[in-house]
């Protein structure tokens, strides 16, 4: 008994030590990063598996941050060839990758999302403004018994209790947005697309961006913690349960989570119009972000397959108008960019720093 | 004389107020009992309650996924769209355009389709993978070429979503996945006997997928499987080894104690911390593999470890020293004593805790999270150093898919989860059962 145990024990520790070796021949394309782009690129892993020869790759949800935390940790078979990103890299990220020799990425927009503020379907449609969302929303607004006071002293602690009272025209409900935390990528996007499009508003608001950026950030960005936020933890089917047992509350999520429930919830207008997949393709919907991935192109002729994916990923059938991703949910590019981008893709084209 | 009966009157005084006084709070005594009884019977009352609420909700959500629409077609397998020139190579046939096939054959039951859309729209009433199915099967048996063969082929997830009810048909059609159109060729289709529902097989025998038909835990759980086995392998030993030797050999003083609250004190770190040290032990300095189920295994073990040893801790000092104190006076020596007589006679608590442990590793998910286990898999894996997920890992990923159909399937890889978790821990009481030894 004693014998086999220790025998057992010795087996594992011989597989342990073979580990090594078993990763020094990856097969597979290895992919981190945003959980807003994983249902995208999970799909066309999976094309990609079945129509090749390749394997498919794995795919890990690690966030944007995450994602490219691990890509710019070097180059080899132990680090990701690519990351997905629901935002641009940013400089900071640019020089640690280069710092660990990761110099020659290539950026691939891949389409956009749109973010929509939903409601139950019994529930009154909301006439939106982004100017509405952020004083509805942020955490310090323009005194509204001083019109005339400017400057960040004169702001007070959001007094709006109800939609009414933020804007005369919206119904007398009271505010209570479910939403997702500060972690994920998704409230940045809301933050600087809705909060801070409504923040520069106000003219005041607008001119501090010259002056004192990060005081401005603060102003525009920071979300009420008064309980009318509230949090809902990252996952949106979640917050699409919560909305229909509570027809009062508004919600905010990623537009392929509207497009699959369009019986139970619909999305309100914002700036006038409704998010349809239409009017955010031709951006005339005003909260919309692009969605990237990152290659290591240095990974391209190491690791087998790469140039293969990046072909199933920018060609029509899978991100063009009609291609599978549209079905997702993905809002497709105008075609000029996605040749732009599929070109990018076909020859490798480093990112250029300068553009950053 | 007179004096013992004074005294004697005064003790039976004395007892009658005393039984006054017992008699007067014997009934709030009882009163206060029943109370207590209430009160427990209250607390195990909610307890169940709360679990029915979350069982009956998940089987009811759950329930609706071990069964999958199909749709039956007759396919005719066109030589000339197939291997337009002839050839029947393997990569011809790899390479042929197998959703025509499907699109033909559909256009034939519904020949009022003939728009590109229409034709587009009735072809997303079957499944994404339709088409490798009947590539498969011409690989397999290139003598179907130029036949007509019945196959049966998944539905779509709306069709099926749509025919499980789970899409209402009453809201308005621009608010449905499906269009009025497509439900009525599906009813056509139905009436015509050719939409049945089966055993979801592919729930069970496949990897993940991002096609809620096609979508199935098996990956998952030969994942959970190797980092069990991993984990199984390593801790039963080293947990058993380390019990006994604290138990049995190592001497009372400053270290052990200090070692024994160390090993209480492990088993109560919150688990992420696990992931947390496996990231940077066994993935940054090791160098080994992200989302491999061996370091999966490993942090597993480090996680059951304390469970293990306090268990068997536990079980052995539950062995009498009459035991031990018997084997020493025969001749028996320290070594023998300890493992041909108390070993075995605490093996049904050692086992009963390990597979404690084991139940809780398998339930795990947090520690996953960090190691990379939280991955799009779609490859079932096939040893310890292949990429894998685990099932509460799965449910994690379906939980948040957009996907309508993924709901019902996240329920339903609950309620395989729970499944294995009765089955380990009635295994358990089993054991401790058949085995237990009163002394």
């Amino acid at each position: 008994m004693i014998r086999k145990v220790l025998a057992a024990a010795a087996v594992a520790t011989l597989v342990a030590s073979g580990s090594v070796g078993a990763q020094a021949a990856r097969d597979y394309i290895f992919i981190v990063g945003s959980s807003t782009v994983y249902p995208f690129a999970t799909v066309v892993a999976e094309n990609f598996g079945r129509s090749t020869s390749f394997k498919t790759p794995k795919i890990e949800s690690t966030g944007s941050g995450g994602g490219l935390k691990l890509f710019c940790a070097g180059v080899g078979v132990e680090h990701p060839d690519i990351t997905n990103s629901s935002r641009r890299i940013k400089d900071t990220e640019v020089k640690t990758c280069a710092e660990n020799g990761v110099t020659n990425v290539v950026e691939i927009k891949v389409g956009y999302d749109g973010i929509v503020m939903a409601n139950d379907k019994s529930a009154p449609t909301f006439n939106l403004s982004r100017r509405d969302i952020y004083l509805a929303l942020a955490k310090k607004v323009p005194n509204p018994k001083e019109p005339s006071a400017t400057g960040v002293a004169s702001m007070v602690d959001n007094p709006y209790k109800t939609w009414k009272d933020v804007n005369p025209e919206l119904p007398n409900l009271k505010i209570e947005v479910l939403g997702p935390p500060p972690t994920s990528g998704t409230r940045d996007a809301f933050a600087e697309l809705a909060m801070e499009g409504g923040c520069k508003d106000f003219e005041w608001i607008k001119e501090l961006k010259g002056q004192d950026k990060s005081a401005y950030k603060a102003v525009c960005h920071t979300v009420r913690e008064d309980g009318a936020y509230i949090e809902a933890g990252e996952n949106d089917n979640l917050i699409v349960q919560k909305l229909q047992a509570n027809p009062d509350a508004l919600g905010v999520f990623g537009f392929s989570f509207l497009d699959q429930n369009g019986d139970k919830i619909k999305g309100n207008p914002i700036d006038g119009f409704v998010p349809t997949f239409d009017d955010i393709a031709d951006g005339s919907y005003p909260v919309s972000r692009p969605l990237f991935f990152y290659v290591k192109a240095a990974h391209a002729g190491v690791i087998p397959g790469i140039p293969q994916y990046l072909a199933e990923f920018t060609s029509e059938k899978a991100w063009g108008p009609d291609g599978y991703l549209a079905d997702r949910g993905l809002i497709p590019m105008p075609k000029e960019e996605r040749e732009q981008f599929a070109r990018a893709a076909k020859d490798l084209t480093p990112l250029k720093l300068a553009a950053n | 004389m007179s004096n013992s009966t004074q005294s004697r009157d005064a003790t039976r005084q004395v007892a009658e107020r005393t039984m006054k006084r017992v008699n007067a709070s014997l009934r709030k005594r009882y009163r206060a009992e029943r109370r207590f009884r209430m009160y427990g019977i209250l607390s195990v009352m909610l307890g169940i309650g709360f679990l029915a609420v979350l069982l009956i909700d998940i089987a009811g959500k759950g329930y609706t996924a071990f069964l999958q629409t199909y749709i039956e077609l007759e396919v005719y397998f066109d030589p000339q769209v197939i291997a337009p020139d002839g050839a029947l190579d393997e990569e011809t046939l790899r390479m042929a355009n197998y959703n025509s096939l499907i699109r033909e054959s559909l256009a034939y039951l519904f020949p009022g389709a003939t728009s590109r859309s229409d034709r587009r729209a009735l072809g997303a009433l079957v499944s994404n993978s339709a088409p490798f199915q009947l590539q498969q099967m011409v690989m397999e048996n290139p003598g179907l070429i130029g036949q007509t063969a019945r196959v049966t082929l998944l539905a779509s997830a709306d069709a099926d979503m749509v025919m499980k009810g789970m899409i209402s048909r009453r809201v308005p059609e621009a608010e449905r996945r499906l269009s009025d159109m497509q439900i009525a060729w599906l009813d056509t289709l139905e009436d015509r006997g050719r939409v049945e529902k089966h055993f979801n097989k592919a729930f069970f025998t496949h990897g993940d997928s991002r096609d809620p038909e096609q979508a199935g835990i098996w990956g998952a759980i030969k994942g959970s499987f190797y980092m069990l086995a991993v984990t199984l392998v390593l801790s039963f030993p080293i947990g058993i080894g380390a019990a006994v030797y604290l138990e049995e050999f190592a001497p009372r003083n400053r270290w052990t104690d200090l070692i024994e609250v160390n090993i209480n004190n492990l088993a109560a770190v919150p688990s992420i911390v696990f992931g947390l040290l496996g990231l940077a032990v066994f993935i940054n300095f090791f160098g080994m593999p992200r989302s491999a189920p061996f370091v999966g295994g490993l942090v597993l073990t480090v996680m059951t470890l304390p469970t293990v040893i306090i268990s068997s801790r536990a079980a052995l000092t539950s062995v009498p020293p009459s035991i031990r104190e018997a084997a020493l006076g025969m001749g028996a020596s320290k070594m023998q004593t300890t493992f041909h007589h108390v070993v075995p006679l605490a093996m049904p608590g050692m086992l009963t805790g390990t597979i404690i442990g084991m139940a809780r590793a398998l339930g795990e998910s947090a520690p996953l999270l960090m190691i990379g286990m939280v991955a799009f898999i779609v490859d079932v894996p096939k040893g310890l150093f292949d990429p894998s997920t685990a099932l509460p890992v799965q449910i994690y990923l379906w939980a948040d898919a957009p996907e309508r159909a993924f709901v019902e399937r996240t329920s339903a890889a609950i309620i395989v989860l729970l499944a294995f978790l009765i089955l380990m821990n009635s295994l358990a009481i089993y054991l401790r059962r058949k085995f237990e030894r009163r002394w």
